[in-house]
């Protein structure tokens, strides 16, 4: 406990109900866990309340969309919520960049990446490292916008396309086309275990290995090793319950290429049957002891 | 069963449904979100997939 009387209270916060949420709704109800169910899209906060308002509270953060999920763990963390997961993990997980840089100084191995912050010396970059790259947005999932720069006239292509856009994509951020086999491998984490892990195939005439652009899923051995760079890098990004995506370099081994902090886990679910929801209120009603 | 406001196909709704649940239209592919009434649920169109959505 947090150190008043309070009965502590748990509650998920959502904006969009999906298979995951429901799941979770369903393990807390089978475990007889009472979890308050928040529609982001329908509440507001008031902001000017005292910062204990929410001390007892435990929130298990499940916004889908980036600005709700970052804005409103703002302000019940700042209110005195225990967020799962914390401000600091979703600042750090929701750009690629940031994450980056947190890995590396933790000495977690991750893909080679450059930034600009011009068209100019994004071209400059890029024509002085060589093709291919692949550009990302700092901030961005399921695959959106990311693209394989084979060379220089596909990054001039896309990089004036990104002149025109939200000052956001200004930002250019580059990685190294990792060497690997067509799969990358997704772990989802919950406290201090890796609870199950897959192999994520990418879908037809396509290279991105997301499940949203059709790709296939498979069981993955958790080993002693993809266990160690998951469960630091949770450490290092202060993650409770995360999705850490790995490649299998053929030139440096596992490297650490995103960490989710609202992570989706029903194809995991389905290949691997392990019950993660249930894991996951477990580990919410824990949390807080 | 609920219709789909779009081609009138006939939309089944979960016996363990939800408050804000998507469900889509098995003919047009329509989705929907679940609204509580006092006949069980209403549907409105659900939103769609937001450019900050993700993980």
């Amino acid at each position: 406990m947090k150190g008043n009387s309070q009965k502590t209270s748990f509650s998920i916060l959502y904006d969009q109900l999906r298979w995951e949420e429901k799941s979770l709704i369903e393990a807390a109800k089978k475990k007889d866990v009472k979890l308050d169910i928040i529609n982001c899209r329908e509440n507001s906060i008031d902001l000017n309340k005292d910062k204990s308002t929410h001390d007892s509270d435990v929130i298990l953060q499940r916004c889908v969309s980036y600005y709700n999920n970052l804005h409103s763990t703002a302000a019940f963390e700042g209110l005195g919520a225990k967020m799962i997961n914390s401000l600091y993990t979703a600042i750090m997980c929701g750009n690629k960049l940031f994450t980056h840089m947190e890995l590396a100084k933790s000495g977690i191995a991750i893909p080679k990446a450059f930034c600009a912050f011009s068209n100019q010396s994004a071209m400059d970059i890029l024509n002085k490292n060589g093709y291919p790259k692949v550009i990302k947005p700092v901030v961005g999932s399921w695959g959106r916008m990311i693209a394989l720069l084979k060379d220089k006239e596909a990054a001039e292509a896309v990089i004036e396309d990104r002149e025109h856009m939200y000052p956001l994509y200004h930002v250019y951020y580059f990685e190294e086309f990792v060497k690997r086999p067509p799969r990358d491998i997704r772990c989802i984490v919950v406290g201090d275990k890796v609870v199950a892990a897959i192999y994520r195939y990418s879908g037809d005439n396509e290279w991105k290995t997301n499940m949203a652009l059709g790709g296939k899923a498979e069981a993955c051995k958790v080993t002693n090793e993809l266990e160690d760079i998951c469960l630091k890098s949770a450490k290092t990004l202060k993650g409770e319950i995360l999705g850490v995506d790995l490649m299998e370099s053929e030139e440096s081994g596992l490297v650490v290429h995103e960490v989710n902090n609202n992570t989706e886990f029903k194809n995991t679910v389905r290949v691997t049957e392990v019950e993660i929801p249930s894991l996951i209120i477990e580990h919410v009603v824990n949390s807080n002891k | 069963m609920i219709k789909c406001t779009e081609c009138d196909a006939e939309i089944k709704i979960p016996d363990d449904a939800m408050e804000n649940e998507i469900v889509t239209c098995p003919d047009c592919g329509a989705s929907y979100e679940l609204i509580k009434s006092s006949n069980g649920f209403t549907i409105r169109p659900a939103q769609s997939v937001g450019e900050d959505w993700g993980e």
